[in-house]
């Protein structure tokens, strides 16, 4: 037995070596990443961990290990779920012969995500269970459970922490690591493997068979427990059974829902015991409407009934709030407090030598607020503070937004803008629809050669493994032309001049045209050792025209009428290509 | 239950919160007390104003409630105002006196107070103000920064100076420890004779 110190994340990892996994597989996704970060890096693995190109890929190729009869584990975000959820919604039928668990991370408050949706909907939508840890030692010591789970009936589990689970941190008790001994072996069974209508028909027939049992396991594994102290209840899931437990008054029963399905005859029976009963739950009302069905005349509070909030995540002063509002606390332990009005706003923003700063300056300066910029999901989102992002939906709908707004008439220019991972994720689609459809419009690649906004993770583009085994990368340039596109240069976004003319050049041809702005990510050039020297601006040269400033880079900063150039200068020396009087230049040695 | 005692740690994405968080729950562990932390990850640590949460013999949750934090500890001046609502009546604050004005500042030139006015705005919380980048470059190396102002906070700490001490060694990088330690103790040093 050991004690550390970990992040949500870090302690499921560890959770899987105790589990002694066989396979991992994942897309990187804020709150989920970590999860294979730590695997990866693990000194000689026994196991096998990939990162895979997008969630689907991912998890058909866990559900294909676990067919072999051997533990896998498959992560991702919540809306990554989304883009797994063709094989998802089956995987349920097929079941697995090995163990199978589908950790989808969601992320309340949307603090890193573009909705607030629920993996719990999925898993009753899938009929699969779910296990909901309320904090950092519950989610480590859930894995195991999850794995025997998925075992004992055969079907995936899904695992789902939220952010203040996944980016938490604690005191975690952990157990020892348990090496991968299984070796995967499939046995042909087309009756389970091979959902044609015949066989399908009978394994939905079989997964809904399972529910009655696996309701009972659940409660018997002490998943959902509950004690009962009064005539009033709270039933509480995930984080927000962690925060009801702070305030809870003593004399208030409570039960906290840990997986589901929750077995209905099970929670009738604690609710039949209660006058009131208040239900705490972050974003859908997948509890409270479970136990609205079974609650008969007993008044229940929560979402529905408007005592608790729909979107946005708990806190204990929220949890709070409601408690009082329902008649659970007499009054709210917790001042109302403000912050400081008027502050300036520190949001995040892209690094300080990014070159997406750059390739979004030359964009803007050839078609100007004209045109129209369909955006997609990474660091370069934060474009929308340079007027360049005018719409993100979900991964690798900038091309489809593109094509589609080109072909609704709308006569302005369509400039789209996509990472490296997100194009290989799914943006191909959406490039070869938009040139076999005759779409008119210019694609730009952010090619930094590396997933960047969850944490450097390697892609096919990166010519790394997952395990840092060197491997060929894909050629962007031959993919877009493989999709049919006749335009497709690439330039070094830091050269000022050559992607202004290539910029040029796409705006007056027709038909789509793929520009590839490549150049290594500044954060992963630094750790790689580049170092470029950094620049300086001559007080006597400076004129004050703001032209370096307003290209926004947080290296440059403004005080007496003159530019100055702080300490986060990485030297790509952009800003030097700009100033129209040549004020800027590399600093001398010192 | 023992009631935990709850640190906020702001400043901007890259100054080093998260290192700062590791060395309270490492020196944690040491003492064999509970803890629980909160942190901020992903896309909003690129420049962004960040928040760590530590709650020293934490048993539930990870998050502190605006108005209960024991000690506000801010790597920079504006974000120790934009946070301050989180500590409590008669709580402690442990600000570097410096600030680094956000770029939109600059771009937007959007109206923004001096060093001088917020400090006046933080008096009503008697703040220990700390010259980090000063005492972390006598220390050795600016990078220091984040370890001379957990010093200087270490005094309302409570754990063992000893236990975060051990603490920062261990987690710094290897080549870093003699200016790390060398950091912690003159920030220590400098609140004591404030």
């Amino acid at each position: 037995m050991q004690r550390h110190y970990l992040l949500g994340n870090e302690a499921i990892a560890h959770a899987c070596l105790e589990s002694g996994i066989d396979f991992a597989s994942g897309y990187p996704g804020t709150p989920s990443s970590e999860v294979i970060d730590v695997l990866r890096v693990q000194k000689d693995p026994a196991y096998y961990v990939e990162w895979s190109v997008n969630e689907k890929v991912a998890l058909e190729n866990a559900l294909a290990a676990a067919w072999c009869g051997i533990r896998a584990i498959c992560t991702m975000k919540h809306v990554g779920l989304n883009v797994a959820a063709d094989p998802l919604m089956t995987s349920a039928y097929t079941g697995v012969t090995g163990g199978l668990v589908i950790m989808s991370a969601d992320d309340p408050f949307a603090h890193s995500s573009q909705n607030e949706q629920d993996t719990r909907c999925y898993a009753h939508f899938a009929r699969l269970p779910c296990l909901d840890p309320a904090g950092v030692q519950e989610a480590h010591d859930m894995i195991g459970t999850a794995f025997e789970i998925s075992e004992e009936f055969r079907l995936p589990v899904l695992f789902r922490p939220t952010t203040r689970i996944c980016h938490s941190k604690g005191d975690v008790e952990l157990g020892d690591a348990v090496p991968s001994t299984r070796k995967g072996e499939f046995h042909k069974d087309p009756r389970q493997y091979v959902v044609i209508p015949a066989h399908t028909r009978l394994l939905h027939k079989k997964l809904n068979e399972k529910q009655p049992a696996l309701k009972k396991r659940l409660v018997e594994r002490g998943l959902n427990h509950s004690t009962i102290k009064g005539k009033t209840a709270i039933i509480a899931s995930g984080i927000g059974a962690s925060y009801v437990q702070e305030l809870l008054p003593p004399d208030v029963s409570f039960m906290k829902i840990g997986a589901y399905p929750i077995d209905e005859d099970w929670l009738g029976e604690f609710a039949k015991k209660h006058e009131k009963i208040l239900v705490i739950e972050e974003l859908a009302p997948v509890v409270e409407e479970a136990v609205r069905q079974v609650a008969g005349c007993v008044p229940v509070f929560g979402k529905i009934n408007g005592y608790a909030p729909y979107e946005g995540e708990l806190s204990p002063a929220v949890v709070a709030a409601i408690m009082v509002k329902a008649g659970f606390l007499p009054k709210n332990p917790f001042a109302a407090m403000e912050p400081v009005q008027n502050l300036p706003m520190r949001p995040p923003i892209l690094c300080a030598g990014c070159h997406h700063r750059a390739a979004f300056y030359a964009i803007k300066k050839v078609f100007k607020d004209a045109a129209i910029y369909p955006s997609d999901i990474g660091c370069y989102t934060l474009g929308i503070q340079l007027g360049v992002v005018d719409t993100t939906i979900c991964m690798g709908a900038s091309i489809t937004v593109g094509s589609g707004i080109t072909h609704s008439g709308e006569p302005r220019d369509v400039v789209s803008t996509i990472g490296d991972s997100t194009f290989l994720h799914t943006g191909i689609q959406g490039l070869m629809n938009a040139v076999y459809n005759g779409a008119n419009m210019t694609l730009v690649i952010l090619d930094n050669r590396i997933t960047a906004m969850t944490g450097h993770q390697p892609n096919p583009n990166s010519g790394v493994t997952a395990t840092g085994v060197e491997t060929p990368p894909v050629s962007l340039d031959a993919i877009c032309r493989a999709c049919g596109a006749t335009f497709v240069e690439t330039v070094d976004p830091y050269d000022m001049t050559g992607i202004l003319r290539v910029l040029e050049e796409a705006k007056k041809k027709k038909g789509v045209k793929v520009i590839i702005a490549k150049q290594m990510c500044v954060i992963a050039a630094r750790r790689a050792g580049v170092k470029r020297g950094r620049y300086a601006v001559n007080p006597d040269l400076c004129t004050g025209c703001g032209t370096c400033v307003r290209f926004g880079c947080p290296a440059i900063e403004f005080a007496d009428e003159k530019a100055r150039i702080n300490d986060l200068c990485s030297g790509c020396a952009v800003c030097a290509r700009l100033c129209p009087v040549g004020a800027i230049s590399r600093e001398a040695k010192k | 239950m023992t009631k935990s005692f709850d640190i906020l740690i702001v400043g901007i994405g890259g100054q080093g919160t998260i290192l700062a968080s590791n060395i309270l729950g490492e020196a944690c562990l040491l003492e064999g007390r509970h803890v629980k932390g909160a942190e901020t990850h992903g896309m909003a640590q690129r420049g962004g104003s960040v928040e760590t949460h530590i709650r020293i013999d934490g048993q539930y949750g990870p998050l502190i409630v605006p108005g209960t934090a024991d000690l506000l500890i801010s790597f920079d001046l504006l974000e120790a105002l934009r946070y301050s609502h989180f500590l409590k009546s008669g709580g402690t604050m442990v600000v570097n006196r410096h600030m680094v004005l956000p770029t939109s500042v600059f771009t937007q030139k959007s109206p923004a107070p001096t060093e001088d006015e917020i400090i006046a705005q933080l008096v009503r919380f008697n703040p220990c103000l700390i010259d980090a980048d000063k005492i972390a470059a006598e220390a050795g190396s600016s990078l220091s920064q984040n370890v001379v102002i957990l010093g200087a906070a270490s005094w309302s700490i409570p754990l063992k100076a000893d236990s975060l001490l051990t603490a920062v060694k261990k987690l710094v990088p290897p080549k870093t420890v003699e200016v790390n330690a060398k950091a912690f103790e003159m920030g220590r040093a400098f609140s004591r004779t404030r």
